[in-house]
């Protein structure tokens, strides 16, 4: 190719290079879709990991479902802890009770013996009492007024007892079955009897005391097992309901994106979510009656207006056939020109109809992407050259796809129609290559671009962006794109074209399109 | 030249048959598909201009009956029908060209044409000519007057085509279809971009342009205005 400006590289140019500056050449021009994702550039391994988790955490703390579970499990832990709380009291407090029943009864018995009886026979009983381990636990001590034992199975009085009359508690040791000595807990009362006389009455504990242990651990570890089930029946719970209701809004998503014919599972258990399912579901069907239903108007009034089109066209054509006046002449022609302006905008409506009607397998015979836009680049480089454009063309191999060559043609001819109408800078770049698997298509100008909300709406008949509709055309030319791209089972998606040397305030638009993986025979 | 124009469609077929007669050709006309074969057999005419949905008879099976009884009368299919499965399966048939209505008057008159110059033309030539323009297909080069010019491939083929058709408008949808072989309709002005191109290398630095606008129908290669 001689011309100077014809800066289309032919798609057979990447063979010239070594395969693996393709290959990178490729991964440059087509970043994969987890590139976009703000983790992406973050260290691989564990940091990821970590970052993926910690934000599907804080994705789940914020949901709904989420903190219901939460306080339910709240009030669930508290209750739990409460019940526990009550049976410890209660168990405890009847074994100490019992110890405090049993203390009473014996200083009420001993204390009717000293009064009957005087000091000896209290110092006659506690040693009747204390002669022999009657398994009670119970402890006596009679000491003189120096202090030293006249009676008792205690060999002394214990350290670190005050001697003020009056409950207490204290160690004591006692030997144990295998003779060795034991510290066991012990409670008591002391008594002063007068003339400096004591009486120490005391009870061992140590088996309250380990009754109190076990239950302290039984309770403590039921707490918890219970609580454990709390937590992950609320969990599951949660996420139960979380996920149906991720249904819903995944429908909904699809829906607006597009897929009118989506609708929300359902589980047949006829409960809350089943109903809301089946309403939503209800109110899609009614839209898409409603989409269908205006489609439909315009597409009949696209074909029954077609043909009285054709003949006013015919009968004005025969008109200019015959000798006129130059004038009528020319208001003639404006009258054809005008009617073949509306009879090509039917044509495109009804191709779009034919496209969006087709169904079974998609068209046709093996091609060359790369090659079909090799064409059309060719077809629109003077158009371009003329604007003050330069067209360029990335090609990579293995882009073999499946389909009608004259409808992809006029789908990838569209789109540089659109981006040769609306672009601001020199370069309109069409690339195409593979991509996991797929052949892949992208326009790519730096004219105004299509903001987000917008981006779905312009795939709609006769949908324009621009309020006044200055620049020429009909508004269909996405559609037929999106038509017949969809009948080749592949999909259209848009976004900014990055490109460092865009002007200011123009993001650029960036049409990609891929088709089903097919494979490849290179 | 003798038409005939095999078409239901009163309306259509009214006009067919005053917008040709008008331009100069005598035309029969048949309402049906069985009157269609039997004037096509009998009269000698110079083209046939036929719709592919007929009463009494398919157009596709008439055209089929024809060129079994070895009558090899050009012929011009118009149909509603405009998918590229269509036009293939209406020129196996035996069909010459492929027209989709609705269509231009002027793009029939240009086809109809080309048509009736088809058996004229010699296949075998190798020196296209047109006043002083040449050109030669077998080392592909571009001569007028004893200057050569350096024409891209696709130019050079549209050009073949316009000097093929010397004399005779050749529509903007022709040129698509046949160097381009497309058959869609560009939102853009394409075209006209690329034959202005292929004006400004033959015809700029010469006395007498060659390469004519025709309003409304298209181009036209020819000596004269």
């Amino acid at each position: 190719m001689t011309a100077p400006t014809h800066t289309a590289v032919p798609a057979k140019a990447e063979t010239h290079r070594s395969e693996d500056r393709a290959v990178a050449g490729w991964v440059r021009a087509f970043p994969t879709n987890q590139d976009r994702g703000p983790q992406a550039h973050g260290a691989a391994g564990f940091s990821v990991t970590f970052t993926d988790l910690w934000s599907a955490t804080r994705r789940l703390v914020r949901t709904h479902a989420f903190r219901l579970a939460g306080l339910y499990f709240l009030v669930f832990a508290l209750s739990v802890i409460g019940v526990l709380f009550f049976v410890y009291w209660t168990s405890a407090d009847f074994v100490e009770r019992q110890t405090e029943a049993t203390l009473g009864a014996e200083v009420n018995g001993l204390s009717e013996q000293y009064t009957q009886r005087g000091l000896s026979g209290l110092v006659q009983i506690v040693a009747a009492r204390s002669a022999g381990d009657r398994g009670d636990g119970m402890l006596y001590l009679v000491t003189n007024r120096d202090g030293r034992p006249l009676a008792g199975n205690i060999s002394g009085w214990p350290s670190n007892v005050p001697a003020r009359p009056g409950p207490l508690s204290f160690q004591i040791e006692l030997p144990s079955a295998d003779g060795k000595v034991e510290t066991h807990p012990a409670r008591g009362v002391l008594f002063a009897i007068p003339d400096g006389y004591r009486l120490l009455v005391a009870r061992d504990i140590s088996d309250a005391a380990a009754f109190r242990d076990r239950i302290k651990t039984t309770l403590l570890w039921s707490g918890l097992v219970a609580l454990g089930i709390g937590l992950v029946g609320g969990t599951v719970m949660s996420r139960n309901m979380l996920r149906r209701v991720e249904q819903v809004n995944r429908t909904a998503e699809r829906v607006v994106a597009g897929n009118l014919s989506d609708r929300v599972p359902r589980r047949g258990t006829n409960d809350e979510f089943d109903q809301l399912a089946a309403n939503l579901n209800g109110m899609l069907d009614q839209i898409e009656r409603l989409m269908t239903g205006m489609r439909e108007v315009t597409d009949n009034v696209a074909h029954d207006l077609k043909t009285p089109l054709a003949r006013l066209r015919a009968r004005l054509e025969l008109a200019l056939l015959g000798p006129g006046d130059p004038a009528q002449s020319e208001a003639i022609r404006a009258a054809i020109d005008e009617a073949d302006r509306l009879l090509a905008t039917f044509n495109a409506l009804l191709s779009i109809v034919e496209a969006e009607a087709a169904s079974g397998a998609p068209p046709g015979e093996p091609l060359d992407l790369a090659e079909i836009a090799r064409a059309v680049v060719e077809l629109y480089d003077p158009v371009a050259e003329e604007k003050g454009f330069s067209l360029r063309l990335d090609g990579g191999p293995g882009t073999m796809i499946r389909g009608d060559r004259h409808l992809l043609s006029q789908a990838v001819a569209n789109l540089l129609d659109n981006a040769l109408k609306y672009a601001a800078c020199g370069t309109i770049t069409m690339a195409v290559g593979r991509s996991e698997g797929r052949a892949v298509l992208e326009v790519a100008d730096c004219g105004p671009g299509i903001p987000e909300a917008d981006r779905e709406s312009v795939f709609d008949r006769f949908v324009r962006l621009e309020p006044s509709r200055s620049t020429p055309g009909n508004g269909l030319g996405l559609s037929l794109v999106r038509a017949v791209i969809r009948r080749h089972g592949g999909s259209v998606s848009l976004g900014e074209n990055h490109r460092p040397d865009r002007p200011v305030g123009s993001p650029g638009l960036k049409v990609r399109i891929e088709f089903p993986a097919w494979p490849q025979t290179i | 030249m003798k038409l005939l124009i095999i078409e239901d469609d009163r309306e259509t077929a009214a006009y067919l048959v005053k917008g040709l007669s008008e331009s100069g050709y005598t035309v029969d006309h048949a309402n049906d598909g069985r009157d269609g074969l039997f004037l096509a057999t009998s009269g000698s005419y110079d083209a046939i201009v036929l719709d592919r949905m007929l009463p009494g008879m398919d157009g596709l099976a008439l055209l089929g009956a024809l060129r079994g009884a070895q009558i090899h009368t050009p012929a011009l299919i118009l149909s509603a029908l405009g998918s590229v499965d269509d036009r293939v399966k209406g020129l196996r048939s035996g069909g010459d060209d492929y027209l989709v209505k609705p269509f231009a008057f002027s793009e029939l008159l240009a086809r109809i044409e080309v048509l009736l110059r088809r058996g004229v033309d010699a296949p075998s030539m190798t020196r296209l000519r047109v006043a002083d323009l040449e050109l030669d297909l077998l080392t592909r080069s571009v001569k007028r007057g004893d200057q050569s010019i350096d024409l891209l491939p696709r130019e050079f083929q549209l050009l073949e085509y316009l000097m093929r058709h010397a004399g005779h408008v050749v529509t903007r949808t022709m040129l698509l279809e046949n160097v381009w072989d497309y058959h869609f309709d560009p939102q853009t002005n394409v075209i006209d971009v690329h034959v202005s191109r292929l004006r400004q290398k033959i015809d700029k630095n010469f006395d007498r342009p060659l390469l004519h606008t025709v309003r409304g129908a298209g181009y036209c290669l020819r000596p004269g205005d």
